[in-house]
């Protein structure tokens, strides 16, 4: 009751939004070009942006979905109108927000002022102090961070943004890349010059703000030249929506010899179809580390992909996957290894449970030029009952013979001899059970900064207990 | 004395073949009682059955502690009500350290909150008489241990938790005369600091040189064939089990 209280109190002007948008609602349905001027206008688009716009809702027109994968039939396209025009933004109901996932803010101990200044993102201007705080600490060293439509509109980056929206995760990419293109609202630039090397990680903490990010929200990264970042985003807040898409796109751009490690747990609601995109180029003797935890969501398609194009480039990514009840998601990564002596390391963990579906692809390809490179994939499936699936499917293309290429996959059940010898020390089936999950995924909290690694931890104790007791 | 731990016409199967015919067993409030028998005479099939180990089914009998039938209880209520058991060959659980664990098990028996560092001081010096080297708390348990070091690190949950009987399914098995010692220190421990009761289970007199022994039963093919005091080791030591097997026949 004390957190509705807290909602209301900060919220009262999305409600005022949400009768407007009842108004709104009734006059249009489908995606239009007069939508996407609409959108467009109201932020106040540059004319290459809105050109954009209009391309990409013309190659979302002609694409087909996906029918590779889970299905993504309950998606009701027609509908995603109302949640793409701005103001509908305001239309989430806190009141909707599923009982499940309050349990979860509440369990998470995230402290009363912290609940409060979440719900201060929903009405903004919590947000700004937020990045208030990280501004000032980084731009002496003159790192840019900041929202990506402030950026586009400011004629020091304008022309960056220009030269780099898009042109990584192209609009022709997928059905979804396109939607992005034509609807993105939202999202975050950061912008490392070279030789910078940022000790502290730069945190996007809560993506729901009045402003309409959100589902459709982008983030740019470029990271010049002998420099470090470490980006962590979306964490720390499950993010609820009564809409139920989410297609942002992360494009990361990572200069000669430097390093950007991004960090991302994303917590949907169980009703959310997650389609995210994420993509990096990697330049000579530069380094991604992707960290990636995928929890909650109802469908999600997720496959960051790195591009290793330059010399003794490397991308290393951990990631972990957790499906319950009623979830069907589909992760994985791809690594393009494109100049010679380039490395690659995958490692992955998904665990499936109460009927969960996990499907974990791997692709990796080593073009002619990639002479010398290197690449290692390990995935791990734990199922905790025998009505969950998990699945592995790993490509691999290899276009020339002199690279070094392994592939491991571990696919197992629970122990049942690991679980009395926890239960023979006191321990409960469901503590017994959830420290073997949480012991399962630690490779993957240990890449975590400790307050994002313990917060995972109380994510799996929370799908662990929730569905047994 | 007190009669703690009662096994009365126990009757066991594990994947249709029936493994323990009526087993009989009694033990009192802080003693010491040893299981002999030749190999897959059923021993640790009753240690870890009496434990509440789910590999194995009970079809007949019961099982009393303290007075209280929990034959069907779980494995985590027996461990709270002051049972444990040593493992013969401990499970390796990657993620989870050794300090970790311990220190959830010992909430979980006691329901009590325990503050990390006052948690650490005990469980280094359990580990000191363990002579266990410190570094052990912080990796993953059993994951990598010798043979030694993982009966090493059992007997240091025995040292940790406290229990009212505590079975040692061939503690001593494979381990280097030094490292007998040192487990044997460990359980000399365990009975001088909490006068718990024991069930050893072994192959071997050389862990029962230090410790004085009450009882000793012979298992031979699923039953209890026969029982004595401290001199059936030295007995069994000398003449092996063939007299119970053909008794048995």
């Amino acid at each position: 009751m004390k957190e509705k209280t807290t909602v209301a109190d900060v919220d009262r002007s999305l409600y005022d939004f949400r009768y407007e948008e009842d108004e709104a609602d009734r006059l249009s349905s489908g995606i239009t070009p007069e939508i996407i001027r609409e959108i467009s206008a109201e932020k106040g688009d540059p004319e290459w942006m809105l050109d954009l716009r209009l391309k990409a809702l013309d190659i979302y027109n002609r694409t087909k979905m996906p029918e590779w994968g889970p299905s993504i039939e309950g998606l009701d396209m027609d509908n995603i109108v109302t949640y793409i025009r701005p103001k509908s933004r305001m239309n989430t109901d806190w009141n909707d927000v599923p009982e499940d996932i309050k349990n979860t803010f509440e369990r998470l101990g995230i402290p009363q002022a912290e609940r409060e200044s979440l719900a201060g993102v929903g009405a903004q201007y919590d947000s700004e102090l937020v990045y208030h705080n990280v501004r000032k600490e980084v731009a002496e060293s003159g790192v840019v961070y900041t929202d990506l439509e402030s950026a586009m509109h400011d004629e020091r980056y304008a022309e960056l943004i220009r030269s780099h929206f898009m042109k990584l995760v192209p609009p022709t990419d997928h059905k979804f890349a396109a939607l992005h293109g034509a609807v993105w609202s939202g999202g975050s630039f950061v912008y490392v010059p070279k030789g910078v090397k940022l000790e502290i990680p730069l945190q996007s903490y809560f993506r729901l703000n009045a402003k309409g990010a959100g589902q459709f929200e982008h983030t740019l990264i470029i990271v010049e030249e002998d420099a470090y970042l470490h980006f962590i985003e979306g964490c720390s807040a499950p993010k609820y929506y009564e809409a139920g898409l989410h297609a942002g796109c992360v494009e990361l751009f990572v200069g000669k010899n430097s390093t950007l490690r991004y960090s991302t747990i994303e917590n949907w609601s169980k009703n959310m179809y997650n389609l995210n995109t994420k993509r990096a180029i990697v330049a000579e003797g530069a380094k991604v580390e992707w960290v990636s935890g995928s929890f909650g969501s109802h469908v999600s398609y997720l496959y960051p992909m790195s591009i290793l194009n330059g010399k003794g480039a490397r991308a290393e990514f951990t990631g972990i996957t957790f499906a319950g009840e009623g979830q069907n998601l589909d992760t994985g990564a791809k690594i393009v290894h494109n100049a010679p002596e380039t490395s690659s390391y995958m490692n992955t963990k998904s665990i499936s449970k109460s009927g969960g579906i996990s499907t974990f692809r791997s692709s990796v390809q080593i073009n002619e030029n990639a002479v010398g490179s290197k690449s290692a994939v390990s995935c791990e499936s734990l199922m905790l009952d025998g009505i969950s699936r998990s699945d592995t499917i790993p490509i691999m293309d290899i276009r020339t013979d002199k690279a070094d290429v392994g592939h491991e996959a571990r696919i197992g059940r629970i122990s049942d001899e690991a679980v009395f010898y926890l239960m023979s020390r006191g321990l409960d089936e469901q503590t017994a059970k959830a420290m073997i999950v949480s012991g399962f995924a630690d490779n993957v909290s240990k890449e975590l900064p400790l307050e994002y690694a313990v917060e995972m931890n109380n994510l799996i104790k929370l799908e662990m207990i929730g569905s047994i007791g | 004395m007190a009669e703690l731990l009662k096994v009365q016409g126990l009757t066991v199967t594990a994947e249709d073949t029936e493994l323990l015919h009526g087993a009989e067993l009694t033990i009192g409030e802080g003693e010491t009682h040893v299981l002999m028998g030749p190999n897959g005479a059923g021993k640790s099939t009753l240690g870890s059955t009496i434990m509440g180990s789910p590999e194995y089914t009970v079809t007949g009998g019961s099982i009393f502690f303290d007075g209280e039938d929990i034959t069907e209880e779980s494995a985590d209520k027996r461990a709270k009500r002051g049972l444990f058991i040593s493992f013969q060959n401990p499970i390796e659980i990657g993620g989870i350290t050794l300090s970790d664990f311990m220190r959830t098990a010992l909430e979980q028996i006691t329901g009590k909150r325990i503050k990390l560092f006052d948690f650490r001081k005990r469980l280094y010096a359990a580990m000191d008489i363990l002579e266990m080297d410190h570094s052990y708390a912080d990796r993953d348990l059993n994951v990598g241990f010798s043979g030694g070091e993982k009966k090493k690190a059992e007997i240091l949950q025995l040292l940790m938790l406290r229990p009212r009987l505590a079975i040692l399914d061939e503690t001593d098995s494979g381990l280097d005369v030094d490292a007998v010692k040192t487990v044997s220190k460990g359980i000399e421990e365990y009975l001088k600091s909490c006068g718990g009761s024991l069930l050893i289970i072994t192959h071997n007199t050389k862990i029962l040189e230090a410790i004085k022994v009450d009882r000793t039963h012979i298992i031979v093919s699923g039953k209890i064939v026969a029982e004595g005091g401290a001199e059936l080791v030295d007995y069994v030591n000398e003449n092996g089990f063939e007299k119970y097997i053909g008794e048995k026949a």
